[in-house]
C-alpha cells in the first residue's frame, strides 16, 4: 500500500517537473516532438533508477559509515556522470537514430536536476533501497508524463499564431504553468 | 585548450590529484563549520523552548529525556523548571501527515497539561495555505486549552478546532502533532 | 572585448536565465520571495566565480578527455563549501533553499561557463565573466522573486504591506512558470527594439 502512495505522489501529486521544479531544462529543450520526448523520458528513467540504487548504496555503506556525509554532492554527481556515459555508449550501439535525435541532450542528462534531485531526496526522505528505487522510477515516469504532455501541446503550436515575443520558451513556460495548475487539482488524493 | 596530453597516466594523475585536493579542502571546511552548525541547531531548539513554556531558569537541554509515543518512536521532552519546580514541558513533536511531508514542532505544556504555546520548527507546507499554521490566527487558538477537554480535531472532524481555509490537511496534521505530544506526556506520567 | 563588456554581457545581453535560458530549475523553485531568490543568486555566484577561476587556472593541466569529470569535481567542491558555510551561518535561508543548494552543481550556468569560457580564457577574464553572469542571474532572481512576493503575497523582503493574501497562484508552481515565461518574453521584446 505504501508503494502505491509513493507512486501516485511522485507521479501526479508532487510531479517532479510541475510541482518540484526539477528537470526543467530538458523539459523545455526536448519537448517539441512527442517521439524525442519519449526517447528522452526512457533514457532519463533508466538513469534515475540506476542512480538511485547506486547512490543509496554509496550513502549507506560508504558515506555514513565513514562519517563523510559532506562528500555526498561530489560522489553522487560523479556516479550520475558515469552512468550517463554508460547510457550514451549503450544507446549509440543499439539505436543510432535515437542517439542522433537526442543529440546534446543525452550528455545533458547529467545536469538534469531531476536525477541528482531524486538521489538526494531518497536520502532526505529516509526511504529504504526498495522504496527509493520505486520513488525514483515513479518520479522518472512523472517526468516522462509531463514531457510527453508538453510535447503534444507544442506540436500544436506549430499551427497556432503566437506573438513573436512569446514564441519558443515563453509560451512553453506559460503552458507549463497552466499544466502545473491542472496538476494541482490532484492534491489531496494522498492523505 | 588543454596543453596536457590525454595519456592514460596523465588522466589518472590529474583526476586523482584534483579529487585528493578537493577532498582535503572540503574536509577542512567541514571541520571549521562543524561547531557553528551544531551551535545553530542547538540555538534553534533552545529558542523554540523559550517560546513555548513559562519562564524557567534551568537548562532544559541538559535535562532532556525521551518518552515513547506508543507508535514505535519516542519524543524529546525538555523540562522547564523555575527554582527547581517544574513549570512546564516542551515537547519536540512531529507529524508525517503534513500536506507536503513532515512537520516538526515544539509544543509547550504547563505542568497541569494545559497548552502554553506552540511553535513550528520545520515544515514544507504550501505557502499562503499550510504555512498559515505558523501564524497566530491559527496557532494561538490552542493556547490555554487543556487537551483533556479541548478535542484536538478540526471542525470537519467534529472537533472545535478552526481549520485554515483550504488547508484542512495541514490543520489536521498540526492537531496530530500536538495530540502526539500530549499523549506521550500523559503516557509518561508527566514527571 | 574589454573587461567592462565582459562583465556587463552577463547582465542583459547574455543574461544566463533570461536570454540563455540556463538554470531554470532553481529560478522557478527559489523565487517565492525576493530574499530567497537573492540568496540563491549569491550562493550560485560564489560557486560560479570560484569554479571559473580554478578551472581557468588548471585548464592547461587537465587532459582533454577528463575535463568534464574534473570540472564536475571542482564545481561540486565549491558547492559543498557553500552548503556547509550556509548551514553554519545562515541556517534559515539554508533550510528554505533546501535541496537547491546541492543542485547548484548541476546548474547549467556553472558547467556551461566552465566549458565555454573558463577553460579557454585567462583567470582574470574568467573571474569577471563569472561575476557578471552571477550578478545577472542574481538580479533576475531578485526581480522574479520580488514580483512573485509582491503580487502573490502582498509582501516585499519579508514585510507584508497588505492585509490578507495576494494572488496566491504566483507563489505557487504555476505562477512561477508563467511569471518567468512573461519575463523572458519581455526581455525578448526589449532586445528586439
Amino acid at each position: 500500500m505504501e508503494y502505491i502512495l509513493i507512486i501516485i505522489s511522485a507521479l501526479i501529486v508532487n510531479n517532479v517537473v510541475l510541482a518540484q521544479f526539477l528537470g526543467i531544462c530538458p523539459f523545455l529543450g526536448v519537448s517539441n516532438k512527442v517521439s524525442t520526448a519519449l526517447g528522452m523520458a526512457g533514457a532519463v528513467t533508466f538513469v534515475i533508477v540506476l542512480a538511485t540504487m547506486v547512490t543509496y548504496l554509496i550513502q549507506v555503506y560508504i558515506l555514513d559509515k565513514l562519517g563523510i556525509a559532506f562528500m555526498q554532492t561530489i560522489t553522487f554527481i560523479l556516479v550520475i556522470a558515469a552512468l550517463v556515459q554508460m547510457v550514451e555508449i549503450i544507446l549509440k550501439k543499439i539505436s543510432q537514430p535515437l542517439y542522433q535525435a537526442l543529440g546534446i541532450f543525452l550528455p545533458l542528462i547529467t545536469t538534469n536536476c531531476a536525477v541528482l534531485g531524486v538521489a538526494i531526496l531518497v536520502i532526505k526522505k529516509n526511504y529504504n533501497l526498495l522504496e527509493g528505487v520505486v520513488f525514483g522510477a515513479a518520479t522518472a515516469l512523472g517526468f516522462g508524463l509531463a514531457l510527453i504532455i508538453l510535447a503534444g501541446i507544442r506540436e500544436q503550436f506549430e499551427l497556432a499564431d503566437i506573438p513573436e515575443g512569446m514564441r519558443g520558451v515563453p509560451i512553453s513556460l506559460v503552458t507549463a504553468g497552466i499544466l502545473a495548475l491542472a496538476f494541482m487539482g490532484f492534491t489531496g488524493i494522498v492523505k | 585548450m588543454a596543453k596536457t596530453e590525454s595519456t592514460f597516466k596523465n588522466m589518472v594523475l590529474s583526476l586523482t590529484l584534483i579529487s585528493l585536493v578537493s577532498s582535503a579542502c572540503l574536509g577542512i571546511v567541514y571541520e571549521f563549520t562543524k561547531k557553528p552548525i551544531e551551535l545553530s541547531n542547538l540555538n534553534k531548539k533552545l529558542n523554540a523552548i523559550k517560546l513555548v513554556v513559562p519562564e524557567f531558569n534551568n537548562n532544559p537541554y541538559e535535562e532532556m529525556f525521551r518518552l515513547a509515543t506508543g507508535d514505535g518512536d519516542s519524543l524529546e521532552i525538555y523540562p522547564a523548571k523555575k527554582d527547581d519546580t517544574i513549570v512546564g514541558y516542551a515537547v519536540n513533536t512531529f507529524t508525517s501527515k503534513g500536506f507536503s511531508g513532515n512537520i516538526s514542532m515544539m509544543a509547550g505544556f504547563k505542568s497541569d497539561g494545559v497548552i502554553f504555546n506552540i511553535t513550528v520548527l520545520e515544515h514544507k507546507e504550501t505557502p499562503g495555505l499550510g504555512t498559515k499554521m505558523t501564524e497566530p490566527e491559527f496557532k494561538d487558538q490552542f493556547n490555554d486549552k487543556n487537551p483533556a477537554d479541548f478535542e484536538l480535531k478540526v471542525k470537519k472532524d467534529g472537533g472545535p478546532v478552526d481549520a485554515i481555509t483550504a488547508a484542512t490537511i495541514s490543520s489536521r496534521a498540526f492537531c496530530d502533532a500536538v495530540t502526539k505530544a500530549y499523549n506521550t506526556l500523559q503516557k509518561g506520567g508527566m514527571k | 572585448m574589454n573587461q567592462l563588456q565582459n562583465f556587463t554581457k552577463g547582465l542583459l545581453k547574455e543574461n544566463p536565465i533570461l536570454v540563455l535560458v540556463l538554470g531554470t530549475c532553481p529560478t522557478l523553485a527559489t523565487t517565492s520571495s525576493s530574499l530567497n531568490g537573492l540568496g540563491m543568486g549569491v550562493a550560485t555566484t560564489f560557486v560560479l566565480v570560484g569554479s571559473n577561476v580554478v578551472i581557468s587556472l588548471l585548464a592547461n593541466l587537465i587532459p582533454d578527455k577528463v575535463r568534464i569529470p574534473s570540472f564536475i569535481i571542482i564545481i561540486a567542491s565549491f558547492v559543498t563549501i557553500v552548503d556547509l558555510v550556509m548551514q553554519a551561518y545562515v541556517p534559515d535561508l539554508y533550510k528554505t533553499l533546501g535541496i537547491f543548494i546541492p543542485l547548484i552543481v548541476v546548474n547549467c550556468i556553472v558547467l556551461g561557463r566552465a566549458e565555454a569560457y573558463a577553460s579557454k580564457n585567462s583567470v582574470l577574464s574568467s573571474f569577471i565573466d563569472g561575476l557578471g553572469m552571477g550578478l545577472g542571474f542574481t538580479i533576475a532572481l531578485g526581480i522574479l522573486g520580488a514580483f512573485r512576493e509582491i503580487v502573490g503575497g502582498g509582501a516585499i523582503f519579508g514585510h507584508k504591506f497588505i492585509a490578507g493574501d495576494g494572488i496566491l497562484v504566483f507563489i505557487l508552481a504555476p505562477g512561477a512558470f508563467m511569471a518567468l515565461g512573461y519575463m523572458i518574453a519581455l526581455v525578448n521584446k526589449i532586445k528586439k527594439t
